[in-house]
């Protein structure tokens, strides 16, 4: 077992998955000789050849576009995007092709991609560098979206993506890159999509979250420690959800309290809102309260501190659920 | 039979027969969505045919194509059969795609055909990626990806043009320059003369043919197939046609005027191909007759099987959108 950053985990889930299923590639800007802007890659290119690590032009929906001819061609493409809003133009290809091409076939194609990104501020980034753009990925059909929120899951569930027969979107945490260290199983590990982690156990009130946001929300449950039994449920695969484990903490705490950092208008809080309010109404004391971003292009640096959740609007939607 | 094919008449007739099959398939489409048996649309590749059928002639079974929204052509010149091709159009369960992907989608992979697609350009950079992905395998199979005159001013056909040309992708981009997008023409589109100009730009050639003259498609293809076997990369063929029907069965107005439309239909690929085997003692008129006759009876064949066929089950609708929980199969072009 060994000590990693979230970004080594990731680093280290390439180089145990590329060692094991050579119909992996690994695709996308600077991904090569650079090993990453982040350095996520790092090491790859050197070790299994310019043909398993290609350096692309820069070019978002062509990558994403060659990677589903390379799935055609029995490829196990994974794409990395270079920054979560650098994106965009491939959401193009994503939701024309990806998504859907499976499905249209009647089940004769299938589509083992992996599209993986750092995404979210707090980094003191520019504009296009922070964004949370979850909802756009989960709301396409035939797409699964992961994000983790500690080194073991970093390398667990992108193993599972790059292994995982459907189209997988990684979204990584780049706040916590090098500041989260964890232990990180060594050699091959796969945590399975469709499976929430508990973070914390508690009595009282769950918060849920997922991403940069369950350290967030682990604060937040220290802070309230001597106010009330505080569960931290960190959903890790949005699409399939692990419902089961909502309801179940819904069910056992009654107050739920949702963070998110994307903005908040049909954000994934709303769709956990939702769920919540079909299914665990009888078991609620209270409103699901959600704690996010404004609907607001992500802000410059010197306000971001703002715009992103903190503790403090955690405890505050807290304290009022629990008063409620 | 009135007179004894020699080897290459067989070959030039089967040309003919292939285009006439296209022809008479349209026709029977256009029909059948004017009788409510088709929703949607269809887009007629009705003058066209010299390009698909020219193209292909110039394939191997294992290659790969994709095509667009106007892509029976393309099926069909691929060696798809009608049948379910006729019953994915109507949108019944026999179809090739189970009656999911209708006229625009058609998809049968052990045919060679990687799938047509709504989306204007939309599988430029899918082509350019299967393409590298048979390269990687060590195989020879080259993919060709047809496109339009529209497809060629979507952003896409750039980063798929480049994204081939560095991988040295053996894909074949044919550019099905039918000279309108819709109502639009292509004079209000570019300000070039010739789309395949634009090869110069990704490093790897360009040719313009005449999209009209089978014989001549088969040759310039010929030519970038063989590059394309020897590792040399992509090239872009821009055929030069002219679609004799309306946009789409659901888009009837049509505002290009009646000289130049006369213009085209004068050069109609079936006929002037026809005559050009009559002339060169490669078939009789009857003969020509003869495979006209045979594409329709095919073609009738073809609707009257998949108006037979049921339509899918709206519960079987959540299926396959994602894989089973013991797919592990990679995908199937390998």
């Amino acid at each position: 077992m060994a000590e990693l950053t979230l970004l080594e985990a990731v680093n280290d889930c390439f180089h145990t998955e590329l060692e094991r299923d050579e119909s992996v590639i690994v695709m996308g800007e600077d991904v090569g000789r650079a090993g990453g802007v982040f350095r996520a890659t790092a090491g790859l290119r050197d070790r299994f050849g310019p043909d398993r690590c290609v350096d692309t032009p820069l070019a978002e929906a062509g990558i994403l576009g060659t990677a589903v001819g390379l799935c055609m061609a029995g490829w196990r493409p994974v794409c990395e995007m270079q920054y979560d809003a650098f994106s965009y133009p491939c959401l193009d290809q994503l939701i024309t092709h990806v998504g859907r091409y499976r499905w249209r076939t009647g089940g004769a194609m299938a589509f083992p991609l992996t599209i993986r990104m750092p995404y979210g501020g707090g980094v003191r980034a520019p504009e296009l560098h922070d964004d949370s753009p979850e909802t756009y990925y989960v709301h396409t059909p035939g797409v699964k979206v992961a994000i983790p929120s500690t080194a073991a899951d970093a390398k667990g569930l992108l193993a599972a993506a790059i292994r995982d027969p459907d189209p997988v979107v990684v979204l990584e945490p780049k706040l916590h890159y090098r500041t989260l260290r964890g232990h990180v199983p060594e050699g091959e590990y796969v945590v399975p999509l469709g499976r929430a982690r508990l973070a914390r156990e508690g009595s009282d009130l769950t918060i849920v979250a997922y991403g940069s946001m369950v350290p967030l929300a682990e604060r937040a449950a220290d802070e309230l420690a001597q106010e009330a039994s505080v569960e931290v449920l960190d959903v890790r695969t949005l699409k399939p959800l692990d419902e089961e484990a909502l309801l179940a903490s819904a069910g056992k705490t009654g107050r739920v309290v949702i963070v998110q950092e994307a903005p908040r208008t049909c954000g994934y809080a709303a769709e956990l809102a939702a769920i919540l309010a079909e299914k665990a109404m009888l078991d609620l004391r209270g409103p699901v309260l959600r704690v996010t971003g404004y609907d607001v292009p992500y802000p410059y640096w010197q306000i971001e501190d703002a715009y992103m959740p903190s503790v403090a609007r955690v405890l505050d939607a807290a304290r009022k659920l629990l008063e409620f | 039979m009135t007179s004894v094919e020699t080897g290459a008449s067989v070959a030039l007739t089967q040309l003919y027969l292939t285009m006439a099959r296209i022809r008479a398939f349209e026709a029977k489409a256009m029909d059948l969505f004017a009788e409510k048996y088709i929703r949607g649309s269809v887009h007629p590749y009705t003058g066209e045919e010299a390009v698909a059928v020219g193209v292909c002639a110039a394939l191997r079974p294992e290659d790969y194509i994709t095509s667009t929204h106007r892509g029976h052509g393309h099926c069909i010149a691929k060696g798809l059969e009608l049948r379910p091709m006729m019953a994915e159009i109507t949108g019944r369960a026999t179809g090739y795609c189970r009656g999911r992907g209708g006229s625009m989608h058609i998809t049968a992979m052990r045919h060679g055909m990687l799938g047509a697609d709504a989306i204007v350009a939309g599988s430029l950079a899918m082509a350019a990626g299967a393409a590298y992905g048979l390269q990687l395998q060590g195989k020879d199979a080259v993919v060709v990806a047809f496109f339009g005159d529209g497809g060629a001013q979507q952003g896409i056909f750039h980063e798929a043009a480049n994204l081939a040309a560095v991988l040295d992708a053996p894909v074949i981009f044919v550019c099905e320059n039918n000279q309108w997008a819709i109502s639009t023409p292509i004079s209000c589109a570019i300000r070039i003369e010739n789309i395949a100009d634009r090869a110069a730009g990704y490093g790897f050639p360009g040719e313009v043919v005449d999209g009209n003259d089978v014989l001549a498609v088969r040759d310039v293809a010929a030519r970038a197939v063989e590059r394309a076997r020897r590792g040399e990369g992509p090239t872009l063929i821009e055929a030069k046609t002219y679609r004799i029907t309306p946009h789409s069965a659901a888009t009837p107005t049509d505002n290009r005027a009646p000289d130049e439309l006369s213009y085209w239909r004068e050069r109609d690929p079936i006929v002037r191909f026809g005559r050009e085997l009559v002339e060169a003692g490669h078939a009789s008129p009857e003969r020509l007759e003869e495979l006209d006759r045979q594409a329709g009876e095919e073609v009738e064949d073809a609707a009257e099987w998949a108006l037979a066929s049921p339509y899918p089950d709206a519960a079987a609708a959540e299926e396959d959108v994602y894989a089973p929980a013991d797919w592990l199969t990679p995908g199937r072009l390998a």
